[in-house]
């Protein structure tokens, strides 16, 4: 029987069974962000140890900057303190940082990618549940604690337990208005956000094959939703048109020896798997979250469920959810009047995802009611989007035009919902209190969604828009 | 190998915390991730939800009276989902708790928990259930975890408890402060990077 490519690529990082009965596996990408690296390189200091692989750890900021208003020392102390601490641990360490004013800084999980850092079979780690993401291009990428961190710092290694593998085969053609951010939401509804306790997903099928890198970053971005820890694709030849020419992927005769190694990783034909699964591309509509948890979503043509039509053991979730939301039971969620859009996060801010955006927006108007803002992912997604003259569009739209960082996403800098305001969003968590008001309500659609959600006051069909 | 303190049996009264997939944003709320250390950060374990507990006029169980001094936490399904920062198990065991005792937990929360000394193991729902229920009837009910013979007993009940045997071991033998032991043989590790092509630059 054949091999995944988890298998593969996990079997050439395993350096030893340890004496716990885990794996040490070698790290072969460590992305560091101001949030939860300081206590990992207190400890260092304190133990009097060192970055092993200071040349495989790129640092950059993204989770505490503001969005305008950069100028330093920046006003919320904290955010200051935080950013200083990783400026003087990246200085003392040795570690390349990707500071505010580089046009190589942006959210971690956007930035690795686009210059060219994450490739397939790699394994990559980051302090950060999203790191997931990386999977896109056929890395084996683990979202990791601030032990962790300083254990990868450290030894450039984790102690880790094995995984198994699901395969979610997506076959067929999207709808128009219907985008990868459906396809994992759709997933997540349809497994749970406990199936993926335990696996790695590996996203297959002709679906998925067509998809480009970014609307696969958006599929394995939400991997860990679905409770999987790990989330990827196979690498194939638009994975390799991607990371051609980038930066800091390798070129030359370099770039071919690369890919014949990385095309060597993907899961053999005949490889066995513990669980599989499928979903009909044709069957998927936009969707939208109507509660605290990924999982909890519904087509937009479809109604919120009510306590009663649910199972026993979910029925008192539902109601909470349905009560903290503030949604009737089995109401149309189109219609949901909004407070806020926000289109951003390592989930759906990258160039393409603002283009759609930008297309459903062009020749409207934000909703008076509204509060809409545009957070690029990356200043080089920004820069690139500023060319394209999408930032014109926002503006004259009525967005806010922000420079790039995590933002409203989790809100611990100053974007964030006021009170029991409802964000349109297109990030990754729905949870109570997540957007940085302890009362805020999160919908999570597609960018486009929330684009059309911005220009309408409330959640409607974005086909209805792009016709 | 490091020289963590061995973890084997840990005693104390259980504070029952009802709920699914409670997720690691409210067990620590974001804007509680903005400090460099860790210190202090167990005032903020909960927040949002005792405040909303206690607007409601019912104490979370962190704050209920009946629970106060536990140190053995007893949760249901699917906890710690969610965000990985390590502040949520952080904010949880610098509160005093030793051992969480559940339903199931997310992967990375786990794992969290585990490298700071944390134990948490899991029973199933029905046994979960007396548990929460036992200590509910008889607030103080003393709780006593024992890793080594994978039992969960108080007064009047037990439990036969499940956590990988890898992590048990480590609690078990001290080895749950992982850097040490990663850092043993560490020519192995120079080994390994050597034989993959990226490290080299595919030259
Ligand atoms: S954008 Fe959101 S999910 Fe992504 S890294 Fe930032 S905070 Fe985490």
């Amino acid at each position: 029987m054949g091999q995944t490519l988890l298998q593969k690529v996990w079997d050439r990082h395993a350096v030893r069974v340890l004496p716990t009965g885990q794996t040490q596996l070698f790290v072969g990408l460590h992305l560091v962000h101001e949030v939860t690296s300081p206590q990992a390189f207190d400890t260092l200091r304190a133990r009097g140890w060192t970055v092993q692989f200071p040349e495989r750890t790129f640092a950059t900021v993204d989770h505490i900057v503001p969005t305008i208003g950069r100028r330093r020392p920046f006003l919320d102390v904290m955010a200051e303190d935080m950013i200083a601490a990783l400026e003087r641990n990246c200085r003392d360490f040795g570690v390349p940082l990707w500071n505010l004013g580089d046009a190589r800084q942006g959210i971690v999980h956007v930035i690795g990618p686009e210059l060219g850092l994450t490739q397939p079979g790699l394994t990559i780690a980051c302090g950060d549940s999203h790191t997931s993401t990386h999977g896109a291009f056929g890395a084996i990428a683990f979202g990791i604690g601030t032990s962790q961190v300083r254990d990868v710092l450290a030894t450039q290694c984790l102690a880790i337990e094995p995984l198994k593998v699901r395969r979610i085969a997506v076959r067929g053609r999207l709808p128009a208005g219907v985008y990868a951010k459906d396809v994992i939401l759709s997933i997540i509804r349809r497994l749970g956000v406990r199936g993926g306790v335990g696996y790695a997903y590996e996203y297959a099928g002709d679906t998925v094959e067509r998809m480009s890198m970014d609307e696969r970053m958006t599929v394995c971005n939400m991997s860990i939703e679905g409770g999987a820890r790990v989330g990827y694709v196979n690498p194939d030849d638009t994975t390799f048109r991607y990371l051609a020419g980038r930066p800091l992927a390798p070129a030359g005769e370099a770039f071919d020896r690369a890919t014949a190694w990385w095309r060597s990783l993907a899961s053999d034909p005949d490889a066995g798997y513990d669980d599989e699964v499928e979903l009909q591309a044709e069957d998927l509509t936009p969707v939208v979250t109507w509660g605290t948890n990924p999982g909890q979503a519904v087509g937009v043509g479809e109604r919120v469920p009510a306590p009663d039509d649910v199972p026993d053991g979910e029925r008192r979730g539902v109601a909470d959810a349905l009560d903290y939301m503030g949604l009737k039971p089995g109401t149309a969620i189109s219609g949901t009047r909004i407070d806020v859009a926000f289109i951003g996060s390592c989930t759906n801010a990258r160039l393409s995802d603002l283009r759609e955006a930008a297309r459903v927006v062009k020749g409207r108007r934000v909703a008076g009611h509204v509060k809409a803002l545009v957070v690029p992912g990356s200043a080089g997604v920004r820069a690139a989007a500023e060319r394209e003259g999408l930032d014109e569009i926002f503006r004259t739209a009525g967005f806010d035009w922000r420079e790039a960082g995590c933002s409203m996403c989790l809100g611990m800098n100053p974007d964030k919902l006021e009170g029991r305001q409802v964000c349109a969003s297109s990030s990754n968590r729905n949870f109570k209190g997540r957007q940085g008001s302890p009362t805020g309500r999160t919908l999570l659609m597609s960018p486009a969604m929330v684009a059309a959600a911005a220009v309408s006051g409330e959640v409607v069909d974005v086909r209805e828009l792009i016709g | 190998m490091a020289g963590a303190a061995r973890i084997s049996t840990l005693s104390g009264r259980g504070i029952p915390l009802r709920g699914e997939d409670i997720d690691t944003d409210r067990i620590i709320p974001a804007r509680y991730l903005r400090a460099i250390t860790f210190e202090g950060i167990d005032a903020h374990l909960f927040e949002d939800d005792r405040a909303a507990a206690a607007g409601g006029g019912r104490p979370h169980p962190i704050d209920d009276p009946r629970f106060a001094g536990g140190s053995i936490l007893v949760v249901n399904r699917n906890f710690g989902c969610g965000s990985s920062r390590e502040h949520a198990p952080q904010a949880i065991h610098r509160r005093g708790i030793h051992a969480i005792v559940g339903e199931s937990f997310s992967d990375i929360f786990f794992g969290n928990a585990a490298v700071i000394g944390l134990p948490c193991v899991s029973a199933p729902k029905a046994g979960i259930e007396q548990l929460m229920a036992a200590i509910e009837a008889t607030p103080g009910t003393a709780v006593r975890v024992d890793l080594e013979q994978l039992r969960c007993d108080w007064d009047g009940g037990h439990l036969s408890l499940q956590i990988p045997a890898a992590v048990r071991d480590a609690f078990l033998t001290g080895a749950w402060d992982t850097t040490g032991m990663l850092l043993d043989r560490y020519d192995e590790v120079r080994g390994v990077a050597a034989r993959l092509p990226y490290v080299a630059g595919f030259r």
